[in-house]
Formats: structure tokens, C-alpha cells, sequence
């Protein structure tokens, strides 16, 4: 279970918007959030990753405190070692396919199995600015798999791929949530970019 | 035809160039991480050789190293270390007055590389340093080596800085630049051709080298 409660100031024109959260979600859930442009999806996700500090707010995950800001606790985003699916992917240009899985783990099986899922296995020793977009979005999510994580944070993880990719990949990254046990969050303005996967909705609005 | 002075300057280059990247990877990197105060005046002194007057820091660097003064005279009694006219003085200036051409430019790539990249290895649990050495570093390649070669070609060219703080000593701290100003004074034109000839060639090839492995997109120093 994870309990979220937090505050964090958004820079918008004109004026401040605050991002008002309180939510919890259940262990190996599927929750999809939606809400309006610069409403700060992607800000709540590096809140949870640890990669933002909020001004205020608590999160607990299976009853370990990740945030408290009261108590001026906060675990570090190595410790909290979330799979982080970046909007803009954050790729390493000077790592190959392979490399990139390599990083971050040494299980040659594991590595096989994500590169069959997401159809990169005969990528393997391209970089990132030989890939199509299509293909670099399904490596950012290949890399976040690969730590094998509790708890997976996307965002926009589907947007450049095509209908036909997107079937085929989803079954497969389901199944290995399912045997993870992951609780997975994904940001997403596009109504049917879930579509095979039964999602819990969220939707977020700045106040 | 003394040579000396063209080894004395190509040594002086070379020590002052590795010092400088093993001072100037971690600096830049911490400058290079948003904005203090502290960051913001060591930043301007880090920079002040490229518009100071080289015969001012040269000066101060002389009085501040002399062994009747301050940190030189404590240096002398306690190590019997002197900086001024030895070599060791000349790196000393060389690392103080290059300064700016090896960080500039590390700093400013590594501004340029999207936040995102740390995060993403942060997330994947990597440490800092881990991250630094294996995601950032590759990825700034150019830019380091740009840097070390204007670091070396600048060493190289330094006269007002190495003629205040290590004077003409043949042999000890007559680089190829005081050789040039030395030859001139006494006429022998032809020495300070031949001096002057090697280094313009040693800086253009150095240049030229940069251009081609950065594909004609050599950086400024101080972007």
C-alpha cells in the first residue's frame, strides 16, 4: 500500500498554483493519471521518485516512511529505486541498447526476457540516435524494468507508439508487473492510451 | 640552437594540463550544479586571469610566494619549499592563469546535458559519482578535450605571468615565450623565429585537432 499525502508550489503564469494531493493506492494496482497540461502529473511523479522536494506532505510505502517533512525525513531516490519512465525517455547517448540494461543489471536472462518484450533484441548494440522514437520510448521503459521494481512511474510511456506495438507490448509488461507484484502509476492525457489494461483513473487539478 | 626552452615549456604544458583536469572535472561539475553565493564569487576568481592583466596576477603571485611574505615565507620555513623562479612555481602560476580554459568549458557541457540524465541514473540507484563517471563524463567528451587542449595551448603561450613569477632562468623557467623575448633583446632574430615558428605550429595543429574531433564545432572558451 501506498499512502500519499503532499503539498508542492507550481510556477505557472500568472501567479502560483499549489498540487494538493491525498491519495493511497493498493499493492500491484494500476492507476492512471490524468488532468490539464501544467497541472503537475509529471511533478507528483518526481515528488514520489524523490527526485522533487515537496513544501509539505508524507509518503509512506508499505509502511516505510519515504517522506515526512515534518520529521525532515526524506530516502534518497537510489534507496527508493522506483522504474522512472521519463517523458523525454532520458537516454544515455553514450550507451548502446544492451548498455543501457547492463546498468542496471547483470542478469543476462532478465536482460533477454525485457529486450524480447519490448522487440529490441535486434537493437541491441544501437544507440539511442539510431533508434525511432517508437523504439527509444519502449528502451526508457525497458530500463525502468529493469531494477525490477516495487513501485513503476510512467510517464506518457505509450505516446510514440504505434496501436499495433503498444498491444503487443502491454501484455507483456502486465505480466511481469503481475509476477513483481508492482504497483504501477502512469501519467497519461490520452483516454486510450491504456486501453488492454483495466486502470484505476486519477485525476489531478491544481488549486 | 638551445631547445631547452621548447621541452621546458611542452613539460610545463603537460603537468599543468593533467593537474587541471584532475582540479577541474569535480569543480566544474559541483559549479555546474545550480547557484550560491560561494559558486558565484569563486566563479569570478576562477575567471579573473582571462581579464586581468597577466603582469598583475603575476605580481601578486610573487609577492604571495615570495619567502620573505606570507604563505611563501611559512612554505619555506616549514616545507623548504620556494615557488618563485623554479619550476614548480611555474606550475603553480600555469594552474592559477589556465584555470578558466579548463573549466569554462566542462562546466558550460555539462549545464547543457538535460537534468533528466542524473535523475534517470538516480532512479536506477546509482550514486553521484557513479553517475558522473559512467552517464555525464561520456557525454561531455568533447567539451573535456576541448578544454584540455586550450588549457595546454594557453599554458604554452603564457609569458607576463611565468616572466613575473619564475623569471629567465635557462634551464629552470626560460619557457619558449621568454626565450622568444630573450632572443629578440639580444638580436638573434633567427632564435626567436625558430622558437616562435614551433609554437605556432604545436597551437595550430592542437586547434586544428579540435575542430576535426568535434566536427567543426570547436567551443569557445568560455562557453
Amino acid at each position: 500500500m501506498i499512502s500519499i499525502d503532499i503539498e508542492k508550489k507550481l510556477k505557472a503564469y500568472p501567479g502560483e498554483q499549489v498540487l494538493k494531493i491525498a491519495a493511497q493506492f493498493e499493492s500491484s494496482s494500476i492507476t492512471k493519471i490524468y488532468g490539464p497540461s501544467g497541472a503537475g502529473k509529471s511533478t507528483f511523479l518526481k515528488v514520489i521518485a524523490g527526485l522533487v522536494e515537496p513544501e509539505r506532505g508524507k509518503i509512506l510505502v508499505d509502511d516505510v516512511v519515504w517522506l515526512d517533512t515534518i520529521s525532515k525525513t526524506s530516502i534518497s531516490p537510489q534507496k527508493r529505486k522506483v522504474g522512472f519512465v521519463f517523458q523525454n525517455y532520458a537516454l544515455f547517448p553514450n550507451m548502446t541498447v544492451q548498455q543501457h540494461l547492463e546498468y542496471v543489471s547483470d542478469d543476462a536472462q532478465w536482460i533477454n526476457r525485457l529486450l524480447i518484450i519490448g522487440k529490441l533484441e535486434t537493437f541491441t548494440s544501437h544507440k539511442p540516435e539510431h533508434l525511432s522514437g517508437g523504439q527509444q520510448q519502449r528502451l526508457a521503459i525497458l530500463r525502468a524494468m529493469a531494477i525490477r521494481p516495487k513501485l513503476m512511474l510512467m510517464d506518457e510511456p505509450f505516446s510514440a507508439l504505434d496501436p499495433k506495438m503498444k498491444s503487443e507490448l502491454i501484455p507483456g509488461l502486465k505480466s511481469i508487473w503481475d509476477e513483481l507484484e508492482t504497483t504501477v502509476l502512469i501519467v497519461s492525457h490520452n483516454p486510450w492510451e491504456l486501453e488492454g489494461l483495466t486502470a484505476r483513473e486519477m485525476e489531478i487539478n491544481p488549486i | 640552437m638551445d631547445l631547452t626552452p621548447i621541452w621546458l615549456t611542452l613539460k610545463l604544458a603537460a603537468i599543468t594540463t593533467v593537474i587541471l583536469l584532475v582540479i577541474g572535472l569535480p569543480l566544474a561539475y559541483w559549479l555546474s550544479k545550480g547557484r550560491s553565493i560561494a559558486k558565484i564569487i569563486l566563479e569570478a576568481i576562477i575567471t579573473m586571469p582571462l581579464v586581468l592583466p597577466p603582469s598583475v596576477l603575476g605580481f601578486y603571485l610573487l609577492m604571495a610566494f615570495s619567502p620573505k611574505h606570507g604563505i611563501g615565507e611559512w612554505l619555506h620555513n616549514t616545507f623548504d619549499i620556494q615557488l618563485v623562479f623554479s619550476f614548480k612555481g611555474l606550475v603553480l602560476a600555469s594552474i592559477i592563469y589556465s584555470m578558466p580554459f579548463m573549466i569554462g568549458p566542462i562546466k558550460s557541457a555539462l549545464q547543457q546535458l538535460p537534468l533528466s540524465l542524473s535523475q534517470a541514473s538516480y532512479t536506477l540507484g546509482k550514486s553521484e559519482r557513479e553517475t558522473f563517471i559512467k552517464v555525464l563524463l561520456p557525454n561531455i567528451r568533447a567539451s573535456v578535450l576541448t578544454a584540455a587542449t586550450l588549457t595546454f595551448a594557453h599554458t604554452l603561450g603564457e609569458f607576463g605571468v611565468v616572466l613575473m613569477i619564475g623569471g629567465n632562468i635557462p634551464g629552470v623557467t626560460r619557457v619558449a615565450s621568454i626565450a622568444v623575448y630573450n632572443s629578440v633583446e639580444t638580436m638573434d632574430y633567427n632564435a626567436a623565429n625558430i622558437y616562435s615558428m614551433i609554437l605556432f605550429c604545436i597551437t595550430f595543429a592542437m586547434v586544428i585537432s579540435v575542430f576535426v574531433f568535434n566536427k567543426y564545432k570547436a567551443k569557445s572558451p568560455l562557453e
